[in-house]
């Protein structure tokens, strides 16, 4: 029987629905599951069933798309109270959300949009995840985004940015490997530099995902974070990077558009699984 | 306070294609960075007309897909999602597709809409038991006529001057609607007794009389209200509400 609060130091998927009979038919052998909590806000229907079914075999981690905790006005409490709603009914070993903002003016984006590194912005972000632990009784996990521009008002780095969060906050680090990637290239600096820079200790969670290319106004790289294909193999050599220098962490394969059927998404969850086994061995011998 | 600016002015320039670029937009070398903005604008665009035809598949195979993803292009700028619970958004897409001058030729569209969504609202709906039928067995007429009805909570009733269960479900099959007889007029019920959603056409007179019991008037008003109009089995009705799980519960 596995403990349903401890999420493992195993590969897990992001869960969709069309999965479901796939997933309880072959008894997949997977470390969690992760939702997006706003497709769970609904009151009942298959969505709950098929979860309380998955939530029964699997440890299951909860992840926030739309808390906008970057934005420049006060968080939505009853959109705070309804992520609550969901945490209190599932009891997910992990409650994450995005160093973001996607609302304004009661207006939702539907995108996670970037926010300047500044000192005011830094107040907020602590303020608003303050409020979201004290909301939630727990603690949570803060994800790096992706981003495609920069703020010439920035006054610091990424980096910089989220130890101070953290340190001020004490909420634990989501730690997004492609968005390092995809932010790395995007903004011209080096990816390895930013995992070394970066406070791993506090890292509760990793994602992976796809990406797609494009090119800027320069005609230099730009990457999309798409989330609708498989990993990319610079971000599986920075993964096993990380986790050569950290150890193994719970990982988490997302997949979000254009979702194939389970045996792919399986082929990468497995393939994240192999880096950790190897590396978990590597560290026993060690 | 340069920060909030630039979050107030990104925000007004994502929803505005012609606006020019916010300030301190940049590439990593300072440089003014439209194409790289972009990718945000098309990202909120993109996202949200995926979500309506995600929403409104009868409406847009009944359209087709060039002519629906214009049609949402256009809801959701004047209409963008009013909470991050993207299974709400499109309340009001019927509404707005009565006013869509293009969509004018079509004048059912807008209760194909309208059925659309509420079919999703059925999804999402609250679980509940529905009334065993067998609760009405052996009762006399006395107490029959009495009885007022409490609707489940996964049912939604969509009145409709037209043939709109079998467009409605033409569009879901993605089959042409050509061979429908115009000339139908069916309301829809939508139920959903455990997970299985159920939709069924309903005729106008059965329609009087659903109403009245969903308004929670006792059976027998509601059977004199279209007692005297043909057409009317009030067998086939009742039997077919309540093996569809239309009921939650009922008190005599």
């Amino acid at each position: 029987m596995f403990d349903p609060l401890n999420i493992p130091n195993q590969s897990g998927a992001g869960f969709k629905g069309e999965h479901f009979a796939s997933i309880m038919e072959s008894n997949s052998t997977v470390g969690f599951f992760e939702i997006h909590a706003e497709n769970y806000m609904g009151a009942g229907g298959l969505p709950h069933r098929m979860l309380t079914a998955i939530r029964e075999k699997y440890p299951l981690s909860v992840h926030g798309v739309g808390l906008s905790i970057g934005a420049e006005g006060p968080l939505d409490t009853e959109h705070l109270t309804r992520l609550k709603n969901v945490v209190d009914r599932y009891q997910p070993g992990l409650v994450s959300e995005h160093l973001a903002w996607s609302t304004h003016d009661t207006n939702f984006l539907n995108d996670l949009l970037p926010v300047p590194y500044t000192k005011a912005v830094l107040d907020r972000v602590v303020e608003h995840i303050d409020q979201v632990q004290t909301t939630l009784g727990r603690q949570i996990l803060l994800e790096n985004p992706s981003t495609y521009v920069a703020f010439s008002q920035s006054e610091m780095k990424e980096v910089d940015f989220i130890r101070q969060v953290q340190k001020r906050t004490g909420c634990g680090l989501l730690l997004d490997v492609n968005n390092v990637h995809v932010s790395a290239t995007n903004q011209n600096y080096d990816a390895k530099d930013y995992l070394a820079s970066f406070p791993v200790e506090h890292v509760g969670e990793i994602h992976l995902g796809g990406h797609a290319r494009d090119v800027d106004d320069q005609g230099a790289p730009l990457l999309i974070d798409a989330h609708d294909r498989e990993v990319d193999d610079a971000v599986w050599g920075l993964y096993a990077h990380l986790i050569g220098n950290i150890g193994p962490r719970p990982t988490l394969i997302e997949w979000d558009n254009d979702v194939p059927a389970w045996h792919i998404l399986k082929a990468d969850v497995d393939a994240a699984g192999r880096i950790l086994e190897q590396k978990a061995g590597n560290t026993h011998a060690a | 306070m340069p920060p909030e600016f630039a979050l107030e002015d990104f925000a007004k320039a994502l929803r505005a294609p012609d606006a020019p670029l916010p300030k301190g937009i940049v590439d990593p070398f300072g440089n003014p960075a439209p194409k790289r903005f972009d990718v945000y604008r098309n990202n909120v665009t993109v996202s949200l007309i995926e979500a309506l035809q995600a929403a409104f598949p009868a409406v847009c195979a009944l359209v087709g897909e060039v002519f629906f993803r214009e049609m949402a292009r256009t809801y959701l700028r004047t209409h963008p999602p009013a909470s991050p619970v993207m299974i709400e958004y499109g309340h009001g897409f019927a509404e707005f597709i009565e006013q869509f001058e293009p969509a004018a030729s079509l004048p059912f569209l807008p209760d194909v809409a309208r059925l659309d969504r509420a079919w999703l609202d059925v999804y999402h709906a609250a679980d509940a038991q529905p009334l065993n039928p067998a609760r009405l067995a052996g009762l006399n007429d006395d107490v029959l006529t009495g009885a007022r009805f409490f609707v489940h909570p996964a049912v939604r009733f969509i009145n409709s001057g037209f043939p709109l269960h079998d467009l409605w479900q033409a569009g879901r099959a993605a089959k042409s609607a050509a061979g429908i007889d115009p000339s139908l007029v069916q309301n829809v019920a939508i139920t959903r007794p455990r997970y299985e959603i159920q939709t069924f056409g309903v005729t106008p007179v059965s329609a009087i009389f659903i109403r009245a019991l969903m308004e929670k008037e006792p059976l027998g008003a509601a059977v004199e209200k279209v007692a005297d109009i043909k057409g009317f089995d009030l067998t086939r009705v009742l039997n077919r509400l309540l093996t569809s799980g239309f009921f939650m519960d009922v008190e005599f």
